[in-house]
């Protein structure tokens, strides 16, 4: 028997090859600090795991939330699940939906996270890069800059952690309800069970232990990339540059700062989206408006903004099919 | 609880302090409390997702002798941390309370289950399996060839079940009782 | 997997899953890769990253398609016309990496003079015999070979042991024609082999346009020679059907063709379904095979004893000459240290026992039926969703004396007696079945431990966090404390029959309150030891055939080298930087080889074909083959060797420096398979023996050699017949697991898709008046079921040689038991197999679809 002879030569040497620079695909080598890890059965937690998942040390104070890159969706519904078994939510509404592979609606009390799959009409054969003729997205809670579950709530039961995500506080929640109408987005709805206010914490519990939140753990191709939100900005920014150089020229950020999504007063999502079709064509709202903006004096200024940018957003996407 | 804590978590006071009335100053008792569940595990072994022949590894994290929760290995090279929709619900799958956790007999002409004791089965399935085995039984066929073998039982499955368990069925059930109906799933 | 062992030695997947992420291209066909292997999908969307294309061929558009850079629709049970289509472009066009085939390959090998082609014989090969409906193969093998074919001695054995895949029989240099000028030379029997299998055919045949099939054949022969790399991924898309095997071996052929075995970001990776399936076939659970493919004594083959089986069974020239340490380390790790060289036929041969046919699950079934089988064991498996014209297996169960079913929940099969839609429709009464019932609950990974080996060979440990609940056990536990019974009820038999139990090695050390015995103590025997001192061998090389060492699985040797180093539970990934073959992670069979055949990674004079694709190498200075795996190559063994044919060489001695595919006869891959396959040397399109068309290509309609099984309960239905006019096919869900039972018990994955579902394309739908949601039911000759419609242009009819194919897609995961609830597809399928291993044809069979609901009980 023979031990194996390692050459000692660098990754890169095989692997000479076009590399994508902003390229969200897991890094494929497991990072350095797994091999402290060498032993089959573990005292306990590894501390920090979302440093070997995500490469993020989570640190109070920062602001995270979720990039979601519709573009390596593959529609598994891996998030839903990993959603359901971490935070204990039941199954909710089961029945044949007919709406293509989508079973499960809509965000709900019961629901966190939920893959809409869009099917777009003609057969072709040959297709541009990524995700096409079979659009999936995994929706959320958007963790807005300015959020209008968390202004309407009277109670102090939604807040803003330290983390900079929106949190109802189960413990504090009376269920009065007044959050429900105030997302612009419709996620937040109380629970029949409980009468309580409920929808995704960004995993705030996981995020105080160093841990990615369960979805974007799961998510098996990184379509949900968790982060500190500067960072994932950056990632997204060059994402989309990257497709746009292969001539998916629909690609564009779903509320980012300045753009689609973030409108309205509402400054801009904490969990992001890269969308390949114009927002409606997920259920998402072309220009989301804060119910508090509604009525301040920069109304029409604010709309005019909004109307722009959703011009702006469906000339770009239109521009992206003409040119395929 | 006592004045201080009363006072301490009621968000007015921290408000005058200087606190955020959305942020510091609104965070409840439990959400100061509130940690992962799985620094509650005492024990986390490594296991292999039961699902698909794909093979990522899991974290299994289990506090006293139950498992609290399930999910993807970060050091795996094969799925590093992440999992499927079905590997996601592993920790659904082992505590589900449908699960079967007695022996379940059905007596012949019977329209009903009944609980019946493990040791009890295992002794009437061995019984069973040496009467249908001796009934059964060839030595040689009509040419004299040695066969050395019974037609009479088979056994299917072992595509879920570990390799250890696979060589013992083929030991025991061919090996051992000379049984040639085995048969698992790598046909279908 | 007979066709990747026909063609390269191993009948297993030749890569690992991370080295999908090296390739320039990577195909997928026969498999929805997204939905059913999600994590290994991630490896193709890194290769996407970093610029590779992407290609799905599929009859249906899939959540893989929508990954894809090229999706080719190609007709259900055509994908060997597609393929041949693609060697036939690479072939004329002079694209294939010829330094590379010349020299691994058996392209220049010359076969019998008369041979025939299916283009002399109008879609058969020389040698049918009509009488026994096979092949007489003695004209398909090399030139000077005068021994029969084994396919002549073995009868009805199908060919999955190494022995039948590999040419046992080679027994002097193979004569070759470098030049490729002699008509007889593989190279232009291939050539005249695909000469019709034109880019018009392919389009006519399977449906696909033209255009996108040249797509096709330019990306996967843009990414081949020095620089790139493509790989091919399938899975039972492939399998199932009456021509499964030849299917694959067209993929094989390809990558032989393209320089793509043996070297990083090639291969061909199959994707199996189960967590331990590869396990459960290297250790085999099946009929067949003894473990590490060593094939089951056949009652037909007439070998007397332990010494005429060796003679027969083992291989005069390659790795397979080993064969004899193999088998007599298997019967002392069985029959432990008392029994001798001439202990019944030598350490107990004989008491192993011999089939006589085909007892395979397909007539294990109608074996039920027939009152045949009395007594059933099941574990882990649920035949009542899974198996084959599914109403016909319920109404054989009360045959049964005795069932045990072992499992995690009441499925299907545990409960058919009183819940199934027989039982509802008045056709089976609980009061009239006899049936002794058995269930017994079993405990998962996390309450077990014990090693899974996945898809890529890779051997993982398990381990064991929390006891199962109650009266939860392993698999293993079971099977001990079985055996420790049957043992006990047999100590005193005086009956020669009993020997073999009473001999049967048995002593696992147990621990625990259940008396759990050692998963670690069987895999020790697995890996093999000495007898003198019980101490595990190091690997497969320290086992002998002189009886000093037993061992249970020769291919998994070396896994447990010494005492306590469990090399399955190895978490070591390599670090950043590494190129990464991850040695210490696990333990993949053979010896550690993360990619097979890598000696092909280097040119025939050991160097790297390039710097991109550098992964093996013969360092001269140390006289030894280097790199960044295991070498699957003799260490020492330099590329200038060459046999010394004076001296009658033997076994590994006969191998030159230039042949990677050592289990072969000759070293080389297989193009052109001379034995070990039962229904031709070469892949050729058949129709699905259910077809709404005529074969295109030839007068021959299917698969002349198909198992067929026609009995009244299992009819089979004519071509065209205008009573099933429509293709269906049958396939999973990523929200669902296999029989379904994991998945639809669980609430977070059973809402995902919650019912049963047909999906149906529009022109059909509209046909029929058909819209989302109605009820539907589909019918073949086996019987009806009723399901929920959903129409969707990712279905497309195709025209296929002038004529409109409607295809239906039937998801078959569902039952009755569980939140997630639909008819069971399989009512539909008929017990049909391909030749050579008697995998069904579940996806393309004919059907006919109609709006509406069955009458009377809901099944």
């Amino acid at each position: 028997m023979s031990a194996v002879n390692y050459a000692e030569t660098e990754l890169q040497d095989a692997r000479s090859r076009v590399h994508l620079e902003g390229h969200p695909v897991h890094p494929l080598p497991v990072p350095e600090r797994a091999l402290q890890y060498r032993e089959s059965i573990l005292a306990g937690i590894i501390p920090h795991e979302a440093e070997l998942t995500a490469g993020v040390t989570i640190t109070p104070g920062q602001s995270y939330g979720f990039f979601t890159d519709t573009s390596l969706c593959i529609g598994c519904k891996a998030c839903e699940v990993a959603c359901k078994e971490w935070n204990n939510l039941p199954a909710d509404e089961i029945g044949l939906t007919g709406q293509s592979y989508d079973n499960t609606g809509r965000l709900s009390a019961l629901t966190w996270r939920h893959v809409e799959f869009i099917e777009q009409p003609g057969r072709a054969t040959s297709m541009p890069a990524f995700q096409s003729h079979w659009l999936m997205m995994s929706d959320v809670c958007k963790h807005c800059a300015n959020a209008g579950c968390l202004e309407a709530c009277p109670t102090g039961a939604l807040f803003r952690t330290e983390f900079d995500t929106v949190v109802v506080q189960q413990d504090v929640c009376n269920g009065c309800g007044y959050c429900v109408p105030s997302c612009p987005f419709g996620v937040i709805e109380t629970n029949k069970l409980d009468g309580k206010a409920h929808k995704c914490t960004l995993c705030y519990d996981r995020l105080k232990g160093g841990l990615e939140p369960a979805c974007a753990k799961s998510c098996p191709t990184n379509s949900i990339q968790f982060g500190p939100l500067d960072d994932l900005t950056r990632r997204a920014e060059q994402r989309v540059k990257d497709l746009h150089a292969l001539g998916v020229d629909n690609a564009y950020l779903y509320g980012t700062r300045g753009g689609p999504g973030a409108t309205g007063g509402i400054g801009r999502l904490n969990a992001f989206f890269l969308l390949l079709d114009r927002p409606e064509a997920y259920n998402l709202p072309a220009a989301p408006t804060l119910p508090s903006t509604r009525v301040r004096s920069g109304l029409l200024a604010g709309l005019a903004t909004m109307a722009g940018l959703t011009l702006a957003a469906v000339a770009a996407f239109a521009a992206g099919r003409r040119d395929r | 609880m006592g004045l201080r804590e009363f006072l301490a978590d009621w968000s007015i006071p921290r408000q005058l302090a200087g606190q955020d009335a959305s942020r510091e100053a609104a965070e409840s008792a439990a959400s100061r409390l509130t940690r992962p569940r799985l620094e509650e595990a005492d024990r986390v072994g490594t296991s292999i997702c039961p699902y698909c022949a794909v093979g990522c590894a899991q974290l299994v994290y289990a506090k006293g002798d139950q498992v609290i929760h399930i999910e993807g290995d970060p050091r795996s090279p094969i799925n590093q941390g992440t999992l499927c929709p079905k590997g996601a619900a592993t920790f659904g799958w082992l505590t589900s309370p449908q699960r079967l956790t007695t022996v379940k007999y059905r007596a012949p002409y019977s329209d009903h289950w009944e609980d019946r004791p493990l040791d009890w089965a295992m002794d009437r399935i061995a019984h069973l399996m040496k009467r249908t085995r001796d009934e059964t039984f060839v030595e040689r066929l009509p040419d004299g060839m040695v066969v050395n073998h019974t037609l009479g039982m088979a056994e299917l499955g072992g595509a879920t079940l570990d390799d250890e368990e696979n060589y013992l069925i083929k030991k025991l059930c061919n090996a051992g009782l000379g049984m040639v109906w085995i048969e698992n799933q790598a046909r279908i | 997997m007979p066709s990747l062992g026909a063609t390269f030695g191993r009948g297993a997947a030749t890569t690992a899953q991370w080295d999908l992420a090296n390739a320039d291209c990577v195909t997928i066909m026969g498999s929805n890769m997204a939905e059913n292997h999600p994590i290994a999908f991630r490896f193709v969307l890194e290769a996407k990253a970093r610029g590779a294309t992407v290609i799905h061929a599929d009859p249906r558009f899939t959540r893989t398609s929508a990954l894809a850079d090229i999706y080719a629709p190609v007709r259900p049970g055509s994908d060997i016309a597609f393929l041949g289509g693609v060697i036939n472009y690479i072939l004329e066009r002079d694209l294939w990496f010829r330094e590379y085939v010349l020299n691994y390959t058996n392209i220049a090998s010359i076969i019998q003079p008369d041979f025939q082609d299916t283009e002399d014989l109008d879609g058969l090969f020389s040698g049918w015999d009509e009488s026994k409906q096979g092949y007489k193969a003695d004209s398909w093998q090399y030139r000077a070979e005068t021994l029969p074919s084994s396919l002549e001695n073995h009868g009805i054995l199908s060919g999955e042991s190494y022995s039948e895949k590999v040419g046992v029989m080679i027994s002097k240099p193979v004569p070759k024609d470098p030049s490729l000028q002699d008509p007889y030379c593989v190279y232009q029997i291939m050539r005249r082999h695909y000469a019709r299998y034109t880019p018009e055919m392919v389009e006519r045949v399977t449906g696909c346009p033209k255009e996108t099939f040249l797509k096709v054949c330019e990306a996967l022969t843009k990414n081949s020679g020095r620089e790139k790399t493509g790989a091919w991924c399938y899975a039972v898309g492939w399998t199932h059907h009456t021509t499964g095997v030849q299917t694959i071996r067209g993929a094989a052929i390809i990558q032989a063709l393209l320089g793509n075995i043996g070297r990083p970001g090639g291969g061909i990776l199959a994707l199996r379904g189960h967590s331990s399936i590869q396990g459960s076939t290297d250790v085999p659970t099946l009929y067949n095979l003894l473990p590490g493919y060593l094939p089951q004594p056949h009652a037909r083959k007439g070998f007397r004893d332990l010494d005429s089986y060796v003679r027969e069974e083992s291989a005069n020239f390659g790795w397979w000459h080993n064969m004899s340490k193999y088998i007599v380390s298997l019967l002392r790790a069985w029959y432990g240290p008392d029994t001798t060289r001439g202990t019944a036929g030598g350490y107990g041969y004989d008491w192993i026992p011999k089939i006589v046919g085909d007892q395979s699950q397909l007539p294990m079934m109608l074996a039920i039926q027939d009152k045949l089988i009395r007594g059933l064991l099941v574990m882990g498996q649920n035949p009542v969703i899974g198996g084959h014209n599914t109403h016909a297996i319920r109404m054989s169960l009360p045959n049964l004396e005795w069932m045990v079913v072992r499992e995690t929940f009441e499925n299907e099969l545990a409960s058919y007696w009183y819940k199934s839609p027989e039982v509802h429709r008045g056709e089976l009464d609980p009061h009239q079945i006899q049936t002794e019932i058995f269930l017994l609950p079993g405990s998962l990974p996390g309450e077990k431990e014990g090693t899974f080996t996945n898809t890529q060979r890779l051997l993982q440990w398990h381990d064991k966090v929390v006891e199962g609940p109650a009266d939860c056990r392993s698999d293993l536990w079971f099977m001990y404390h079985l055996g420790k019974r049957l043992k006990e009820l047999y100590k005193d038999s005086t009956d020669p029959r009993d020997a073999p139990i009473q001999h049967l090695t048995w002593d696992y050390p147990t621990a625990g309150p259940n008396q759990e015995p050692s998963a670690e103590a069987v895999l020790k025997e697995i890996n093999g030891y000495t007898l003198a001192d019980g101490k595990p061998v190091s690997g497969y090389v320290d086992l002998k055939d002189d009886g000093s060492t037993a061992c249970g699985v020769w291919i998994y040797s070396g896994v447990y080298p010494e005492e306590g180093k469990n090399l399955a539970r190895g978490r070591t990934p390599d670090p950043p930087g590494k190129v990464g073959s991850h040695q210490g992670w696990g333990y993949a069979w053979p010896h550690n080889r993360r990619i097979m055949y890598n000696r092909a990674s280097a040119d025939p004079d050991g160097k790297p074909w390039s710097e991109a694709k550098k992964y093996l190498w013969w360092d001269a200075e140390h006289s030894r083959w280097t790199g960044y795996d295991s070498p699957d190559f003799e260490l020492g063994k330099a590329p200038d060797y060459e046999p010394d044919w004076s001296k009658d060489p033997q076994g590994m001695e006969a191998l030159d420096g230039k042949s990677p595919f050592i289990m072969m006869g000759d070293g080389k891959s297989w193009l052109f398979v001379p034995a070990g396959l039962k229904d031709g040397p070469l892949p050729t399109h058949y129709e699905p023996v259910e077809s709404p068309v005529a074969n295109p290509m030839y007068g021959q309609q299917d698969n002349p050699a198909a198992k067929k099984w026609p009995r009244p309960e299992n009819p089979y239905h004519l071509v065209s017949d205008p009573r099933y006019p429509y293709v269906i096919t049958t396939y999973r869900l990523t929200e669902h697991h296999s029989g379904g039972i994991p998945t639809r018990m669980v609430p977070s994955t059973a809402e995902l898709q919650p019912e049963g579902f047909a999906e149906i394309p529009p022109e059909l739908a509209g046909e029929l008046g058909i819209k989302t949601l109605d009820w539907v039911v589909l019918s073949t000759a086996r019987g009806e079921i009723e399901t929920k419609a959903l129409v969707t242009e990712r279905l497309r009819p195709f025209d296929v040689d002038g004529k409109r194919v409607y295809q239906v897609g039937l998801p078959w995961h569902f039952g009755w038991q569980g939140y997630a609830t639909g008819d069971i597809a399989n009512v539909l399928t008929s017990i049909v197999g391909d030749p050579n291993t008697t995998i069904h044809e579940g996806k393309a069979f004919t059907g006919n679809l109609r709006k509406g609901r069955l009458n009377g009980m809901r099944p």
